[in-house]
């Protein structure tokens, strides 16, 4: 071996147009990117209110902003991968050769489940949470910070192997033997490894701290039963992520010793097995799928609720349904593969257990019918997409228990209905309800809110976007037509798929419209300003404070009498026309920022960027490098600074102020 | 959302059902068809009203319409509760039975209830092609499956090299072909035709051309075809088998007259021949992808 | 958040019906900080058992090679066992001392407890290079890449913990007994523990029923 392991200047791809020219505009990009940031001179800025922040909201918008940003990157492999199936039928093999299509297919899902849909999820959890339990931060505000980075690590390994070296051509889930050295022998399979591995880490750390903050810190009266229901699905979220990303860490951990060890957990050889492999990613993979869509029912409960002026309607049944999902999760991982000759009965139990989910999943999307029943429904933008969700993803639970069926499976496992049926329920579960929680929080991040009328020119693109893309993959797949081809013979497979590039093209539209919404909205802040904190009406403590609120999110923890604390708080202030009468402000003490994440992140990447090429000696130095960051970090004396209870009285006086206005307005009208 | 499923229900009408698994050509794949039509069906009635209950009462309970009348507090019904858990608990109760019943009639393994005696296929999957050896016949085929229609066929499968699905969309069931480990299916074509074939788990770069032909003939037919290719074509020895073993793409069918015994227990067992214990590297068969 | 919001929140909160964690509001830190900690090791003892199932599945896939019977020693794998369980005992002591604030006695125990630590390693390090020499390494079959991967993996957190008590030492001894060091040798005492449990079933299901005649 080399000084610089298996590295050299061959793996840069200047003989591939395609990714040399993306990499050179991705760089150029960047380079702009830190130039305006420069010369504006914001770095200092950036540094101490977002890189180094420990402050959940600051974490959270970073969150989103990664995964806004790994949304457009996913979403070009996709729309590549629909022009290439467009066009690569009979004796055309269209643009893209199997070695570069394949790793397109593998790097979109990854991106998309691990580096868009995981961090918008965690993003959110991060910025609401906290402000919805009425506490000033999580239980842990510096691996908080942590977590955020090591996500980011993995994020900047996976797209670095476009510029160095290639991505594994294997699939999302990296199924061996195929990804084993003996059939994958180039780098591609470790940088989907060492970037999971990482990024894993800190989904880890962020389960476990969203869990001990759910049950531990909470504001006085807010018992269990009084959490806002996005509170309930994200614990049952993070649950899920403590009980099920250990498993993946081991997972993929086997898969790297075999691969760097010569071990035999799943080779051909050797005695390895590697239905092994398949039961246990599918052990996490199934609970994955409902970290990523409790959140989002969670989102669409806030939703509903709101722009209905009712509660949620059957709340004990939401959170019962809620837990119910998070336990049967991990009961139904052999779905994923009924045909691989189990036999009847491990069939049949397996696919009923799958159906079961479908029994608190039906439970809430009526429970959100009848909160809007004798509601007086507001169709703004995040009540699209919770209309819109409820409309699609019916279709998808319908398919998805069609696919539990195993006599039914066996005839559409592994086809293009398959990948119709995920992505409806990724698309109208997931995406939807992030795009509705990023809509509807945005306000109370920013002060301001988005443009409403692109917001709704936004979701009829990915509503209609969706419906033609993926309609047509559902007809595909009963045509026989299966997964991850890079071209087919069938000419009649052809108008479908040029249709599902139409689809394709709406939802370029809606990810465009995105970002002009958001520079729009930027630009005509002044006209859309969030004056009392509470622009939506809202139901849940996040909006008795102010937009965007402060560090310490509230000056004094707001005291819980019941379910929908601030709708009941807001309603007797109105009633009797006046505030609570105004407490003894104290000195707050806030945890202070820190570079350990930032840091700890850097010498993570560089270990993990020398254990893809084989540079031994750098990545011991990496983890040296990690280990002293620690124990430099564990040596520090101050851990929080005081806010003077000046302050803290100067902002809640005149954030009381501004509530007095806005309440006298209130009584007069009604 | 209507005007979409009307048209994927038309797409299923013109473009589907001279192919695909809408149009199965043995009991196996039209026991699923029927399956998936039914539950689809039974699903549909939950949905289809959920679906326009939404709509409407976002339309009917919209903040401008006065007549609806506004409950800001009604928040728990105790009947409606029970409906909205029985509903759902129901018609899981029903399809599950359907999977219970439709799992253990239609188990891969299985063999076929028939008075004819079934044909035994030997399935193998290799980078990227398919391998099917009779072993009563004593012959082998690349890329065709010959088989009498009307005649139940068992299949043993095995992989070469990495996971494959063997799949006959219209003949029913796909199962796993997996390395060091056999599966089992049981179908049967009854009507005659040429089908299409293919992998449905991907394997590598030269996976989408892992595309085969079935040809359901008369029985008749498939015995004059077994005996002719006894005569014709080479042997499928050690050497051979290496030689097909090359990654390869796109390849055209072949035939092999005569077959090592025992070649499918070798492989399945990991220890076929490899190309690296050829004497020599030759081009190996077929058209390169 | 910090033990000084009590006083804020005592002062803002009336009495509720309502009983239940929530009433008192946030909890503090030393509450806080152990229990994130033991999610934490839930989460590692799903990762072993992920490791356990492994483990359970591939016991038989020998290749050929060499079975359980063959390889292990009662004898050897007895010393190991009960230097890893008078260590957690030790570290017990350890915490005793700390809750008194006796420096030399904390630092003696916890001392004691990474030599007990690091004899258990050397034992396991011995073992594996005895099987690798035979040609019993982790290439050898499936059966021995899920030994040693489950064994080494338990024996890479002993490491770890050792790394930790080394910077516990340094800690207390530069800094003495804080409050955030004193939570510190909490969660450590923790881990220590978790990994005799670990250790407890690798001892019985990789060893005890690994050579049943």
């Amino acid at each position: 071996m080399s000084f610089f392991g298996k590295l050299t200047w061959s793996a840069i791809p200047f003989n591939q147009p395609i990714p040399l020219i993306t990499s050179i505009v991705v760089l150029l990009a960047l380079a702009a990117v830190a130039a305006w940031v420069t010369i504006r001179g914001w770095w200092p800025y950036l540094w101490n209110e977002y890189i180094t922040s420990t402050d959940h909201k600051r974490i959270g918008v970073m969150y989103i902003v990664l995964a806004l940003v790994m949304l457009v990157r996913g979403f070009s492999d996709a729309i590549m991968m629909r022009a290439q199936q467009a066009v690569a039928v009979g004796q055309s093999q269209g643009y893209l050769p199997p070695e570069h299509y394949d790793q397109i297919f593998s790097a979109h899902g990854t991106i998309m489940i691990f580096f868009m849909a995981m961090p918008f999820m965690i993003g959110l959890m991060n910025f609401v949470v906290p402000l919805q339990l009425g506490v000033r931060d999580v239980a842990f505000p510096t691996m908080n910070n942590v977590s955020f980075w090591l996500t980011a690590s993995g994020v900047l390994l996976v797209n670095l192997s476009l510029f160095i070296g290639v991505f594994a051509r294997t699939g999302w889930l990296a199924f061996p033997p195929l990804s084993e050295k003996a059939f994958s022998p180039d780098v591609g399979v470790d940088y989907y490894l060492v970037a999971l591995q990482i990024s894993g880490v800190g989904t880890l750390l962020t389960g476990v701290n969203f869990v001990t903050t759910i049950l531990k810190i909470r504001a006085p009266g807010m018992s269990y039963m009084r959490m806002p229901v996005f509170c309930w699905t994200s614990l049952a979220t993070n649950l899920l992520i403590i009980a099920a990303f250990p498993v993946l860490t081991a997972t993929l951990a086997l898969l790297m010793l075999d691969r760097y060890l010569g071990f035999h957990f799943f080779t051909n050889d050797g005695g390895g097995n590697s239905m092994l492999y398949m039961n246990l990613i599918w052990m996490w993979g199934h609970p994955e799928v409902y970290i990523l869509i409790l959140p989002a029912f969670g989102i669409y409960s806030e939703v509903v609720s709101t722009f209905s002026g009712k509660p949620l309607f059957g709340y004990r049944s939401m959170v019962f349904a809620t837990l119910a999902i998070c336990i049967l999760s991990f009961t139904v991982w052999l779905h994923h593969f009924f045909t691989m000759g189990a036999g009847a009965d491990v069939n049949a139990i397996f696919g009923i257990a799958s159906m079961l989910i479908a029994i608190p999943t039906g439970v809430k999307i009526f429970n959100w019918l009848f909160t809007m029943y004798g509601g007086r429904v507001r169709f703004t933008v995040p009540m699209h997409y919770a209309i819109g969700f409820m409309i699609t993803f019916v279709f998808g639970g319908l398919t998805g228990v069609l696919m539990a069926i195993p006599p039914v499976d066996f005839v559409v496992h592994n086809s293009l209905f398959l990948v119709a049926h995920f992505h409806n329920v990724i698309i109208g579960g997931v995406v939807f309800g992030a795009m509705a929680g990023y809509t509807y929080w945005f306000p109370k991040a920013f002060g301001f809110t988005l443009d409403e009328r692109i917001g709704k020119a936004i979701f009829w693109c990915w509503f209609i976007g969706f419906y033609l893309a993926f309609m047509p993959l559902y007809v595909l797949g009963l045509m026989g037509a299966t997964r991850r081809m890079q071209h087919y013979d069938d000419p009649s497979w052809q108008p479908w798929n040029i249709a599902a590039l139409v689809g394709a093209l709406f939802i370029l539209v809606a990810i465009v419209l995105t970002v002009v919404q958001l520079l729009y909205s930027i630009r005509t802040r002044d006209k859309r300003r969030d004056l009392t904190g509470d622009p939506w009406d809202g139901r849940t403590l996040e909006w008795l404070t102010l937009s965007p609120p402060p560090h310490y999110n509230f000056a004094v923890l707001p005291d819980v009498h019941g379910e929908e604390a601030y709708w009941h708080r807001k309603q007797e202030a109105i009633e009797r026309d006046k505030l609570i009468p105004e407490p003894d402000y104290q000195p707050i003490e806030m945890p202070l920022n820190t570079p350990v994440g930032v840091i700890c992140a850097f010498f993570a990447s560089v270990c993990g960027f020398a254990v893809i090429w084989y540079i031994w000696w750098l990545a011991i130095l990496g983890l040296i490098g990690a280990f002293a960051v620690f124990v430099w970090y564990a040596w520090r004396d101050e851990h929080e600074h005081v806010i003077p209870v000046e302050e803290v009285i100067a902002n809640a006086r005149e954030r009381r102020r501004i509530r007095m206005e806005n309440l006298h307005q209130l009584s007069q009208s009604t | 959302m209507r005007r979409f499923m009307g048209a994927a229900g038309l797409g299923f009408l013109v473009s589907s059902c001279n192919r695909g698994i809408l149009d199965p050509v043995g009991p196996i794949g039209a026991a699923e068809t029927q399956i998936l039509i039914n539950s689809t069906a039974i699903m549909l009635a939950i949905i289809v009203p959920t679906m326009i209950a939404t709509l409407a009462f976002a339309w009917w309970f919209r903040r401008g319409n006065t007549r609806a009348t506004y409950r800001p507090d009604w928040e728990y019904s105790g009947a409606i509760e029970m409906v909205v858990w029985a509903i759902p608990a129901l018609t899981v109760i029903l399809l599950g039975g359907i999977a219970w019943i439709g799992s253990h009639d239609l188990e891969p393994s299985k063999p076929l209830a028939s008075r004819v005696q079934p044909l035994n296929v030997e399935v193998v999957s290799m980078d990227w092609k398919w391998l099917f050896i009779y072993p009563d016949q004593g012959i082998a085929t690349v890329n065709q499956l010959v088989v009498p229609a009307g005649t139940p066929v068992s299949f043993r499968l095995t992989s070469a090299t990495v996971w494959n699905v063997f799949f006959v969309p219209q003949m029913g069931t796909m199962i796993y072909t997996m390395p060091g480990m056999t599966t089992r299916l049981n179908l049967r074509a009854d009507r005659q035709g040429v089908y299409e074939g293919r992998s449905a788990h991907f394997s590598g770069d030269g996976f989408p051309g892992m595309q085969f032909k079935v040809h359901a003939v008369p029985p008749q037919q498939f015995a004059a075809w077994a005996q002719s290719a006894r005569g014709s074509g080479q042997m499928l020895d050690g050497r051979a088998y290496a030689l097909l073993s090359e990654p390869t793409s796109y390849v055209k069918p072949m035939t092999f007259s005569n077959v090592a015994p025992g070649l499918f227990q070798a492989i399945a067992t990991g220890h076929a021949p490899s190309p690296r214990q050829l004497p020599q590297a030759r081009p190996a068969p077929g058209v390169g992808a | 958040m910090t033990s000084s919001e009590a006083a804020t929140i005592g002062l803002t909160h009336h009495a509720s019906e309502d009983t239940g964690l929530g009433q008192r509001g946030p909890e503090s830190k030393s509450i806080v900080v152990p229990y994130g900690f033991w999610l934490f090791v839930l989460s590692d003892i799903v990762l072993f058992s992920a490791l356990f199932a492994t483990y359970a599945s591939l016991v038989h896939a020998t290749d050929g090679g060499p079975v359980t019977g063959q390889l292990f020693d009662r004898t050897t794998v007895a010393i190991e066992t009960l230097a890893l369980l008078v260590s957690s005992f030790v570290c017990g002591l350890a915490m005793i001392a700390a809750k008194r604030k006796n420096l030399l006695w904390t630092q003696t125990w916890l001392l004691l407890t990474g030599l007990l630590g690091f004899v258990f390693l050397v034992i396991e390090l011995t073992e594996f290079a005895g099987m690798i020499r035979i040609g019993a390494g982790p290439q050898r079959s499936a059966f021995l890449s899920s030994f040693f991967t489950l064994v080494g993996c338990h024996g890479a957190h002993v490491t770890a913990g050792l790394l930790w008590i080394g910077t516990m030492m340094a800690q207390i001894w530069a800094k003495g007994f804080r409050e955030h060091i004193v939570r510190r040798l909490l969660c450590l005492s923790i881990f220590w523990h978790a990994l005799d449990i670990i250790w407890v079933a690798i001892f019985t299901i990789v060893y005890l029923i690994g050579t049943l005649p």
